[in-house]
């Protein structure tokens, strides 16, 4: 008889555990709410499988300790919250050119700045995705519930080994802190991807050589023979710098193709009752679960209404955007901020249907039936 | 034709360095691989970790495992990298804009921590890679491209900074005396803790030249002529201090250090399964 392990979990820590499984080894960073949970918890199992956590001294200590572990060949992560993102994007854009692997939690209150810290929040939409500086590309994920932030955290790892890039993993204060009943895999259950490891000669190793056939290089640790060289700055196949404008080209498009040109693996949606639905309704995080409860009073009342569900926030899920917005009448972007993700959706499926926005930002949820009557007055 | 050292330790296909004619710099690098020859560390259980500047510019020239970091951050990525990997022996080269401005907090806490990490501040008083500005180092009244005036900030002191943040070892040495820097390279690897250790260097270029300090072999003599060794110095009178710095081995002690303690924790949890 399979033994179930059934347990009332909460979003942040469904975020730990998934990371442990995931072969999270270490956790550096530092208290700010909502996103202090993922901290303590992850202080207290962490040595007890082996790994390592320290609280550093400030946000930007936290993404750099995670960056050298990671180097050093530690699955890594820190967790924060929009004012420690914003601190964080110096070493994001890091981990982005030196395609170093790492799991950046965004735990969404209200902003700017300081904002409400223990309100709800889906403001850092574009901060995810534009907030280190300079042309790149990056993957952010945003589940729903205490159940998929477990397999999305552990779908976040595997991303980041894969395509040896930071992972962003928003969460909003709702779904991090809602408790919910989860039932958690056995040993083996889960597919679990590590980066790929040189087998070549030591002599012979090119950090940031694409064998034929592989999507990114294959990355050694420190420590294991193979004495490399990791910089931030623009560099060629053997990790040092150059000024050669063509090798500049070549790497900054490498490390935007390897996400853009591999959409189909990265970007996952979720959908309810779009079959038949005249009108779509786009939302993510906890406001999706408003959303859905909107949809199912829609259809009560006899309108045609359907969730469609970006899991995968960045890359953008463009293809089947403009799929939906081909056979629906109206998509209603519904966030909890002003028309971040809508105007990308807008972008893209604008030309087909029309697009409207719900959005708020007074640090309270959006309510089921407040979308109803956002439907019908549309 | 490069030296045994050279051909051994750095990177030869890198060379010729970037930094000027005159500067310290490389007298610096010479001095840390020197230490490592001395003491017959294994290349490959070496990594050495810089910022962002004109010094930590020296990781792409060393053939260890090497991480050019984001500016002031190399203490912290050190830390990540030490605490994945605790059998590393990590260094960090950086200047004195990179460890004391941008990088002071991480700097504090390190040393706090008594992590083992051994740290070579190259303090050329300036920010030489963009063009000479003032510094935390760059002494009160003299001039930088920011300072055009003289410069009013109160000067740190580096080493008295690393001491009282918590470092076990603490010492200075200069670029002329080299013999003494690579002794102390090599006690500060030997530490097992927080080493700290400021290279006082020379930047002619920007610094010098600003500052009317003559040429690169000036400087030299000015370092050698104001360096006072601890034990002497101790003996001085106020007076007798003006102008002068201390060099040598300045604070040594020995408290618990940060990955031991961690792996005590775990240890702890792995007792009897």
């Amino acid at each position: 008889m399979i033994e179930r392990n059934v347990k009332l979990m909460q979003g942040n820590e469904a975020c730990v555990e998934a990371a442990i499984t995931a072969g999270m080894k270490f956790y550096a960073g530092y208290p700010i709410t909502p996103s202090t949970e993922i901290a303590e918890i992850s202080a207290e199992r962490l040595p007890k499988v082996g790994g390592k956590f320290i609280q550093m001294e400030d946000e930007i200590a936290s993404i750099s300790a995670v960056i050298g572990a990671s180097i050093a060949g530690a699955k890594s992560m820190t967790a924060t919250s929009g004012p420690g993102f914003s601190l964080k994007q110096e070493g994001i854009g890091y981990a982005v050119i030196t395609e170093t692997p790492c799991v950046i939690v965004n735990v969404q209150r209200g902003g700017p700045s300081t904002g409400m810290p223990t309100a709800p929040g889906q403001g850092d939409i574009m901060q995810a995705r534009w907030g280190t500086h300079g042309d790149h590309s990056i993957i952010a994920l945003y589940p729903w519930s205490v159940k998929e932030i477990y397999y999305t955290t552990i779908k976040a790892f595997n991303l980041a080994e894969k395509y040896r890039t930071p992972v962003i993993l928003l969460l909003d204060e709702v779904i991090g802190h809602m408790r919910e009943s989860i039932e958690l895999p056995n040993e083996g259950e889960v597919e679990i991807y590590n980066r790929k490891k040189p087998t070549c000669l030591t002599e012979e190793y090119k950090p940031y050589k694409v064998k034929e056939g592989d999507i990114v290089p294959e990355m050694a640790g420190f420590g294991e023979g193979y004495r490399f060289h990791v910089t931030g700055l623009v560099h060629g196949e053997t990790g040092f710098p150059t000024n050669n404008g063509k090798i500049a080209e070549e790497l900054i498009r490498r490390l935007i193709g390897k996400i853009e040109d591999n959409k189909d693996d990265i970007v996952e949606t979720d959908e309810y009752l779009l079959d038949d639905a005249d009108i779509a309704i786009v939302a993510f995080g906890s406001t999706a679960r408003a959303a859905k409860s909107a949809v199912d009073t829609l259809r009560e009342e006899g309108i045609k209404a359907g969730l469609f569900r970006p899991i995968t926030i960045w890359p953008l899920a463009d293809k089947p955007l403009v799929e939906l917005a081909k056979k629906v009448s109206r998509i209603v972007v519904v966030e909890m901020n002003l028309g971040q993700y809508y105007l990308e959706v807008d972008r893209v499926a604008g030309k087909y249907t029309k697009v409207d926005r719900f959005g708020r930002v007074n640090g309270d949820l959006i309510t089921p039936q407040e979308i109803v009557d956002f439907v019908k007055e549309v | 034709m490069p030296s045994q050292l050279v051909k051994e330790y750095f990177r030869t296909e890198n060379l010729p360095h970037i930094w000027c004619p005159g500067c310290g710099n490389g007298i610096v690098t010479r001095a840390i691989v020197k230490a490592i020859d001395n003491l017959g560390l294994n290349k490959d259980e070496i990594c050495v970790v810089s910022g962002i500047g004109c010094s930590s510019r020296a990781s792409g020239y060393l053939d260890f495992n090497t991480v050019h970091t984001t500016h002031g951050r190399a203490l912290a990525f050190a830390t990540g990298i030490k605490l994945a990997k605790p059998n590393l022996n990590v260094i960090v080269i950086t200047g004195d804009g990179d460890a004391s401005a941008i990088g002071g907090n991480h700097l504090i806490h390190a040393a706090r921590r008594n992590i083992d990490i051994t740290t070579i501040v190259f303090n050329n008083n300036t920010y030489g890679m963009t063009g000479g500005q003032y510094s935390p180092t760059t002494p009160t009244g003299d001039k930088g491209t920011t300072a055009p005036f003289g410069n009013i900030d109160t000067n740190f002191d580096l080493c008295e900074l690393a001491k009282a943040a918590g470092a076990t070892y603490v010492s200075r040495s200069t670029i002329f005396t080299t013999n003494m820097l690579i002794k102390q390279v090599e006690n500060g690897i030997k530490n097992k803790g927080f080493s700290f250790i400021e290279a006082l260097t020379t930047c002619p270029t920007y610094y010098g030249r600003k500052n009317r300090k003559g040429e690169a072999v000036d400087m030299m003599v000015y370092l050698k002529e104001n360096a006072i060794n601890i034990a002497a110095y101790d003996k001085l009178s106020e007076e007798q201090r003006e102008g002068k710095f201390v060099v040598g081995e300045i604070y040594k002690s020995n408290r618990p250090e940060y990955t031991e303690e961690y792996q005590r924790i775990i240890d702890s949890f792995s007792k009897g399964v």
